[in-house]
């Protein structure tokens, strides 16, 4: 994969804001920098921004004031669809295409990218096996797969093409605990490997620790502070103190009933 | 002389005014598809056109079957053969529910798969050709199978102006008070409009997305 000359943050955002057109304000004086091959994790309740922030990444939405950079260039300036290709997706599984199978799902960017049927074969066989499914899935189609299979099927459709930058929006929110976990646990083996750079939306606090190189909070369209996981935890700022008292006294409080 | 046996006597003839009447229907469901599928798309993606459009097309529809094939017959070119005119006819009615189910279909479609196509950079034809049509397929579908049966009945008014079809038999029946004749013409009708809504429903239950 060819590198971009450009060597500041992968995504940059200078004083963004997002209205809808009847003038409600989704997104206000957002700066931000994702630096190369961090996982940011952008936390926040529903209705923060924390999807639209995303969504401006791709151009899925454009901003109403303000710039988004991407590799150094303003994305309004890009090329949409170009740009679109060289940045993996990943939404809950109901992105995934019902009417494709495995194969066709994963191997839908190399398709429309114009690559060799053979090479997006071995590509598809790549990808199956690096998200941890069995080859012969490919031939299966969303309906026929579970939860958590669905979830590796769009990892590795947005990893197909061998994007630099992956958007992930709440990419595990519908799963079971368990398979959660497990899907969180190789997701961050496989970032070990790969060194992508990753914005990924959620509103679980213990998703964001786990994964989160940093914690962007965030807050009625608003981005209230950017801060480690080690830092999150111990921060004096209301609101993350507020996510972290909500998580403990969830363990707290199941601890108390125990001794009752 | 019992009914079958009139039918086995004069099979040429109903054949005949069979093959006619599959033709007229036939060639006007083709006309309505090419022309109803892409106002359909064209409305889905343009909302502001939906209204006049589905109007205009809700229209026509009420026009009673007997006095639109009479107001067209003066029209010069359409007049001087009624077989064309009796197509337009049947084309016009069977373009509301092609426009209609394909604009449904397109609108059905999940716009979280939508979004995710777009947001892995597919081009908006790209989207229509392997994402919203063929998830939107069944319910076209669906809308041909209605248009296919209205038109096997319409169709059978066509001959009302000398266009043939199974229409006639019924209609000459009429004059002469011959229930047999009537028969020989509205049986087969009624076969043609069972036979195609069982043939495309089946289709259409086959190409229906889980």
């Amino acid at each position: 994969m060819q590198r971009d000359p450009h060597n500041g943050p992968a995504i940059e955002f200078r004083n963004v804001a997002y209205d809808l057109p009847n003038g409600q304000v989704i997104l206000s004086g957002l700066n931000l920098d994702v630096f190369r091959g961090e996982i940011l994790v952008l936390l926040g309740r529903s209705g923060s921004g924390k999807t639209t922030t995303l969504k401006l990444i791709n151009r899925l939405l454009a901003p109403t004031a303000g710039e988004v950079r991407v590799e150094g260039s303003v994305v309004a300036q890009q090329d949409v669809v170009r740009l679109r290709r060289r940045i993996g997706y990943v939404i809950q599984e109901i992105g995934l295409f019902p009417h494709f199978n495995v194969e066709r799902n994963i191997g839908l960017v190399p398709r429309i990218e114009g690559w060799p049927e053979e090479k997006i074969r071995s590509r598809t066989q790549e990808l199956l096996q690096m998200v941890g499914l069995e080859p012969n899935l490919a031939s299966r189609y969303p309906h026929q797969l579970s939860g958590g299979q669905r979830q590796r099927v769009g990892v590795a459709r947005a990893l197909a093409a061998d994007p630099a930058i992956l958007l992930m929006d709440e990419p595990f929110g519908a799963l079971d605990p368990l398979t959660r976990n497990e899907l969180q646990h190789e997701f961050l083996s496989l970032q070990q490997r790969l060194h992508k750079t990753v914005v990924f939306v959620t509103h679980d606090l213990n998703e964001a620790l786990r994964l989160g190189s940093r914690i962007a909070l965030m807050e009625v369209g608003k981005l209230v502070t950017v801060l480690s996981p080690q830092d999150f935890l111990q921060s004096t700022d209301p609101l993350a103190a507020a996510y972290v008292q909500a998580f403990r006294s969830g363990l707290d409080s199941a601890a108390n009933r125990g001794t009752q | 002389m019992n009914w079958f046996h009139f039918i086995a006597q004069n099979h040429g003839q109903v054949l005949e005014l069979t093959l006619e009447h599959l033709w007229m229907v036939g060639v006007s469901t083709l006309l309505a598809a090419l022309i109803g599928i892409p106002l359909g798309i064209l409305i889905a993606h343009w909302p502001i056109l939906n209204k006049p459009v589905l109007a205009t097309a809700n229209i026509i529809q009420t026009i009673p079957s007997l006095a639109l094939f009479g107001f067209l017959l003066p029209v010069p070119w359409l007049g001087d053969r009624v077989e064309r005119l009796a197509i337009l006819a049947l084309t016009l009615y069977a373009l509301l529910p092609l426009i209609r189910n394909t604009y449904t279909g397109i609108r059905g479609v999940d716009p979280a798969v939508v979004e995710a196509g777009r947001g892995m950079g597919m081009t908006d034809r790209q989207l229509l050709f392997q994402v919203e049509l063929p998830l939107a397929l069944s319910v076209i579908l669906s809308g041909v199978r209605v248009a296919v049966v209205i038109s096997v009945g319409l169709a059978t008014i066509a001959a009302a102006i000398g266009a043939g079809g199974l229409g006639e038999l019924i209609f000459r029946g009429l004059a002469m008070v011959n229930n047999q004749l009537i028969l020989a013409g509205a049986i087969p009708a009624a076969l043609l409009a069972l036979v195609a809504d069982f043939s495309l429903g089946w289709l259409e239950r086959r190409l229906r997305p889980r």
